[in-house]
């Protein structure tokens, strides 16, 4: 086969079908996104994770843009190193994005993120979050959230999901933003703004995972729409580590709405479920006041 | 409720007679991260483990995963983590302070094929040196290399059992094959099971000193709680504990170190051999490959080449002495191994020029067929 390393795109995308994601994958669909936002000048920083086998082995590679793959706990610095050199040379129109799970972000990567937000590194980091390491089949993170259901975690998680996005912009960068794949156009839309803002760029986005959370491909959708509207999960922006912009009003579902379509949470009982919905009604207030500029 | 010795007949993996070797060696803490091919085990002993009154933590990284088991084994329980080459990679210095600090530990390598990200799905044995020579400074560390999930099994309470004899981290160098394989593993009852615990600290509490060598050259080990009080340190230190930052300290302490491996070889070092008394030529082979080492043994005789095999069960330290003997009466040597010639080279130092050593090797993914041992056997000698 000609042209090993090129990629035929089809108009505007940048990642093609027939990749090794799992059906119904959620991360797939974030990259894809991405790309689409970002366009071809772009260079894609992946670590070993579920972004690499999206990536794929040859024919069915995915990407229509170059990828260098990095080590798992260094998605920023590698990224951060090719941006400079990128700098050294003149080369001002090449967007520099490192991808990583939640486990190669908010565990095994920290120390490396933290190093690279510090320095303020120009470059994009996005997190796709699957609140576990699903790469290796399931096994919990500090992004798991509390009593969900992994190999590692069999009666349920104690961890209580790090509150990530709160360490990130206690490193004042210039633009921390979550987002999910629910809400397409919106992540899209912070995607191109990160690229306009020079320095570390940090977007967490909430990726379903079908496989690790127990529940069918179909729901992947669903899944990241519950969990905005249900408060679960918030979507935001803070700009320069102060200011914060609420980014979606959600209806506030109860969060029995989100977790009911998940298996990793059905040995949850009543008081729980009960628990979590007071947990997510306090995280909400907290969101509140911080948008309104009162925390 | 389980046990933690699961007496009888089972068909398990590789991964899983590992975790549960651990279990019945004593192993009671394990800090854990997940890796291909090597999550199994965390997996199967995650479960395990709450069941017989010890603790699975799954750490952040590697880094963290290796120092929570010197830590935990320092305050006096037994203590493992599982991993593969990148996540070894990253556990090499604090493996370096557990052998500085003499605090025994396990750590399980299921190797894959590399460098770096390699073939994480897929065999190799590519690791044996780094797993010799991987952290910094000159020290002597133990690595046994099993064959089967029945020898996993029963070389995971070794490897607690040599570890906690003399102080010093054991390396259980698998690979993704043996992981992977399912068998019968036999597991007998407790009673029959060998275990070993550290040399104890005794006597009065305000003289003890922590690495005042014993006959055998491994110092009595304090236990936290129990009223003495430790100072440990990866610095240089002396017997009492302490940093002592100077050419005769760092004499002293590397001579123990050192010392307590190559004084007691004849008492760690454990081969196996199959054909070998009348064997002209000696295949040397370790792990998965000594396994399809033993059909290219037999086809060869079938040949009427006296071929045999020399089976390494301890890897390191090498059984230099064992093959110099071999040396000067065989034909020659032939090396097996999933990489491109690492054990090879020691089979070569040892024979010291006495008999010719050839390599076959691969560079990792798959097995080395009988065929391909046998015909380098009869193009070589």
């Amino acid at each position: 086969m000609n042209g090993v390393n090129k990629v035929e795109s089809y108009e505007g995308e940048w990642m093609r079908p027939g990749h090794y994601a799992c059906p119904g994958c959620g991360v797939a669909i974030a990259m894809r996104l991405a790309l689409k936002a970002l366009g071809k000048k772009t260079i894609l920083v992946i670590v070993p994770s579920c972004s690499a086998a999206i990536a794929a082995p040859f024919p069915n590679t995915s990407l229509g843009v170059s990828g260098f793959h990095t080590a798992f706990e260094t998605a920023a610095p590698a990224a951060a190193g090719i941006a400079h050199s990128l700098d050294i040379r003149g080369k001002k129109d090449i967007t520099v994005v490192a991808c990583a799970g939640d486990g190669g972000t908010f565990d095994i990567g920290l120390q490396s993120l933290s190093g690279a937000a510090d320095r303020n590194e120009n470059l994009i980091y996005l997190c796709f979050d699957n609140e576990a390491y699903m790469n290796t089949g399931i096994q919990v993170s500090s992004a798991t959230p509390n009593g969900a259901w992994t190999v590692t975690s069999p009666s349920g998680s104690i961890g209580r999901k790090k509150r990530f996005m709160d360490i990130i912009v206690a490193h004042r960068i210039p633009y921390a933003a979550t987002a999910s794949i629910g809400f397409p156009e919106d992540y899209m839309e912070k995607v191109k703004k990160a690229r306009t803002i020079k320095g570390l760029k940090f977007i967490h986005i909430f990726t379903p995972c079908p496989t690790g959370w127990r529940m069918a491909e179909n729901l992947t959708g669903n899944a990241a729409i519950l969990a905005v509207e249900s408060g679960i999960f918030q979507l935001y922006e803070v700009f320069e580590g102060k200011r914060y912009q609420l980014s979606y009003e959600p209806s506030r579902l109860p969060v029995s709405e989100y977790l009911k379509i998940q298996g990793r949470y059905r040995h949850l009982n009543e008081d729980q479920v009960l628990r979590m919905q007071t947990e997510v009604d306090e995280e909400w207030e907290r969101l509140t006041k911080r948008t309104k500029g009162c925390l | 409720m389980k046990p933690a010795v699961l007496t009888g007949a089972h068909f398990m993996t590789g991964d899983v007679a590992c975790a549960e070797g651990a279990l019945a060696a004593g192993c009671r803490f394990f800090g854990g991260y997940p890796i291909t091919p090597a999550t199994e085990i965390a997996e199967h002993i995650s479960g395990r483990l709450p069941q017989v009154g010890g603790t699975f933590i799954q750490m952040e990284d590697e880094i963290a995963a290796m120092a929570s088991i010197v830590g935990a084994s320092c305050a006096g329980v037994k203590s493992m983590t599982a991993t593969s080459g990148p996540g070894l990679s990253l556990m090499l210095e604090n493996i370096g302070l557990a052998v500085c600090t003499e605090t025994p530990c396990v750590v399980v390598n299921v190797q894959r094929a590399g460098p770096s990200t390699g073939l994480p799905t897929l065999g190799a044995q590519g690791d044996m040196m780094q797993a010799r020579w991987g952290s910094h400074g000159h020290y002597e560390i133990i690595a046994l290399a099993p064959a089967s999930p029945q020898e996993i099994f029963y070389q995971t309470i070794e490897a607690f059992n040599l570890s906690e004899t003399y102080r010093v981290p054991v390396l259980i160098m698998t690979d993704e094959m043996i992981g992977h394989l399912s068998e019968r593993v036999v597991i007998p009852e407790a009673k029959a099971i060998h275990t070993v615990s550290r040399p104890k600290a005794r006597g009065r509490k305000d003289r003890f000193k922590p690495f005042a060598p014993g006959p055998n050259g491994v110092a009595p080990m304090a236990i936290a709680g129990e009223g003495y009080h430790i100072h440990v340190t990866g610095l240089t230190h002396d017997e009492r504990g302490y940093p002592d930052m100077t050419v005769e300290g760092q004499e002293v302490m590397m001579s123990r170190i050192v010392g307590k491996i190559r004084n007691n070889l004849k008492d760690i070092i454990r081969t196996d051999s199959y054909l070998l008394d009348d064997a002209e030529i000696v295949i040397v082979s370790y792990g998965v490959s000594s396994r399809t080492s033993l059909a290219a043994v037999d086809e060869a005789r079938a040949q009427g080449i006296k071929a045999g095999l020399f089976r390494l069960i301890t890897v390191w330290p090498f059984p230099e002495e064992e093959i110099r003997k071999l040396a000067a009466r065989v034909k020659g040597f032939v090396t097996v191994e999933l990489n491109l010639g690492q054990i090879h080279l020691e089979v070569e130092r040892s024979a010291g020029g006495l008999a010719p050593c050839v390599l076959v090797g691969h560079a990792g993914g798959t097995i080395i067929t009988p065929d391909r041992v046998l015909k380098t056997l009869k193009e070589a000698f």
